[in-house]
């Protein structure tokens, strides 16, 4: 199933302050949707979805108020626009954060608490194949072969969820370096967090998931609409 | 419902993982920082990383002898400080200070040309270790050599501790200028293109069909300003290292703030303009055209 045709002019904004936006670009441009930099408020108020990327956390946060955009990027979380986090992007979307930084901007799209940099350090980033809950299964951008099955997913300098609140749903997890299992991907209503980086491994299914659910609310609710109803 | 299965085997310091690494550094800055309070300071700015050493490249030049590895009490001081990454430059060709910082759990080592070489032959082979590495390089040659070694993140050299601009501008464009050319050469000429850039042929045919370096390429040596960021951004650089660029100027952070957000906004001359202003004075620098040794040539 093509992503592709289902909203047309559907626009993506990718947060472009820090870190890996062009990669983002290219996996949406792959599935045939127009994505674009976010680094001034007009942008930002012009997008049906948005995501920010992976990078450094504490940079990007000291960049959103330099910006003059953590209070638009926050109204529009607020309002509930489609927002996939990866990463720096979970951690910023998070209700609150370990390890950070005390200065450090808390969006609360999402009810979870995080820890940063959870593994350890660069040293122990790694890659993985995940089991992921209710990814696109007849998709054509599914990779073949024995990883069909699996995820395969990114994990640097990664942060892990520590706390989940009742109204989300956890996808995917891996084991702690407590040995307990840990959430790595989870939703709640239009907003969707990642602690690995699915924009570098080439398996699109992601993408395309955030892409579904996005247009979904998007023909309920027209993008003029301020409000946005929970799905 | 969520399926526990227990993950496959885990994979640390895979190219994907170390390439990865660089990726999220992109649009940033890395500053180069001599205490653990420089170090916070450079974090407060908004820095994306650091790079631990005990004199900044300038002083190096200044005091001349034989430059080293950090000790790694500073680097271990410099860790504990902050929480974004932090990295530390091994002597070229160095393959134990190489296994010291990576024992150090330092998360990018540069094998640096800032520091005195200890190898006029051989670089580190890279592929052997699990930290991922950075190298110099002024042209695109030397930049393919430095990634067949291994090496997940390229930056330009430019000359280093100088705060003049203008080598750095040539090696940026020496390399972006070789990558276009490349993109219209037929097959029989990346055979040639493979032999007068003494690089692989392999990775010069992946050049040729994706049009840029298989990893991320940076800026550095002699960025001091925030229009400098703003130029070799435009001109191709990903992200820019700044050594003396910041503690030596007048006042570290307002030119770190003011550098970082040149990076990001480096398409926007409003924005350049508002954070240059009164900004108070640069490093002095040298015209890298008159120093005695020319930190560019180190490297094989």
């Amino acid at each position: 199933m093509g992503a592709s045709t289902q909203v047309p002019d559907f626009k993506v904004g990718i947060l472009a302050l820090q870190g890996a936006v062009r990669e983002h670009v290219g996996v949406f441009s792959r599935l045939g949707v127009e994505a674009v930099a976010v680094t001034d408020q007009a942008t930002l108020e012009a997008v049906d979805a948005l995501v920010l990327p992976g990078g450094e956390s504490t940079a990007i946060s000291r960049l959103l108020e330099t910006s003059g955009l953590l209070e638009p990027v926050r109204r529009r979380v607020k309002d509930k626009i489609p927002t996939f986090g990866t990463c720096a992007g979970m951690i910023l979307l998070a209700r609150s954060v370990s390890d950070g930084r005390p200065d450090q901007h808390q969006l609360d799209g999402i009810d979870i608490d995080v820890r940063r940099n959870a593994f350890g350090r660069q040293v122990d980033s790694f890659e993985t194949d995940l089991v992921v809950d209710g990814l696109p299964s007849d998709s054509r951008t599914r990779i073949a072969g024995p990883a069909a099955e699996a995820f395969h997913a990114v994990f640097i300098r990664a942060p892990l969820v520590e706390r989940v609140g009742p109204g989300v749903e956890v996808l995917a997890t891996v084991e702690g370096t407590d040995g307990e299992r840990r959430a790595v991907l989870c939703r709640e209503g239009s907003c969707l967090v990642s602690a690995f980086h699915p924009e570098l491994s080439g398996d699109l299914r992601l993408h395309e998931m955030f892409l579904e659910s996005a247009f979904a609310s998007h023909v309920k609710v027209p993008a003029a609409t301020a409000s946005r109803s929970k799905q | 419902m969520v399926m526990n299965e227990p993950e496959q085997t885990r994979r640390t310091g895979t190219p994907l993982v170390k390439r990865g690494m660089a990726d999220m550094l992109k649009g940033g800055v890395i500053m180069d920082v001599v205490t653990a309070e420089q170090a916070k300071i450079a974090e407060d700015a908004g820095a994306v990383a650091v790079m631990a050493l005990e004199r900044v490249p300038s002083d190096i030049r200044r005091d001349g002898g034989v430059a080293r590895m950090s000790d790694p009490a500073l680097i271990e001081a410099i860790k504990a400080a902050v929480t974004i990454p932090v990295m530390a430059k091994a002597r070229i060709g160095h393959i134990a200070e190489a296994q010291v910082l990576e024992a150090l759990g330092v998360d990018y080592i540069d094998e640096s040309e800032v520091l005195t070489p200890a190898d006029e032959v051989h670089h580190i082979d890279k592929h052997h270790f699990t930290v991922p590495f950075v190298c110099g390089a002024t042209n695109l040659g030397e930049a393919l050599r430095r990634i067949s070694e291994g090496a997940a993140m390229i930056r330009s050299k430019g000359e280093a501790g100088t705060g003049d601009i203008k080598e750095a501008v040539r090696h940026i464009r020496s390399i972006t200028s070789d990558i276009k050319r490349i993109t219209v050469a037929d097959s029989a000429e990346i055979f040639n293109w493979a032999k007068t850039l003494q690089a692989p042929v392999g990775l010069v045919e992946e050049l040729a069909a994706t049009g840029k370096l298989p990893v991320p390429l940076f800026c550095a040596g002699g960025i001091a300003t925030p229009s400098d960021a703003s130029l070799v951004m435009q001109l191709g650089a990903e992200a820019v290292f700044v050594g003396s660029g910041i503690f030596k100027s007048s006042d570290p952070v307002r030119f770190g703030r003011a550098i970082v957000e040149a990076t990001t906004h480096f398409k926007d001359p409003s924005i350049i303009a508002k954070v240059s202003r009164g900004l108070g004075d640069a490093m002095r620098g040298q015209d890298a055209s008159t120093v005695e040794t020319r930190l560019a040539e180190r490297g094989w």
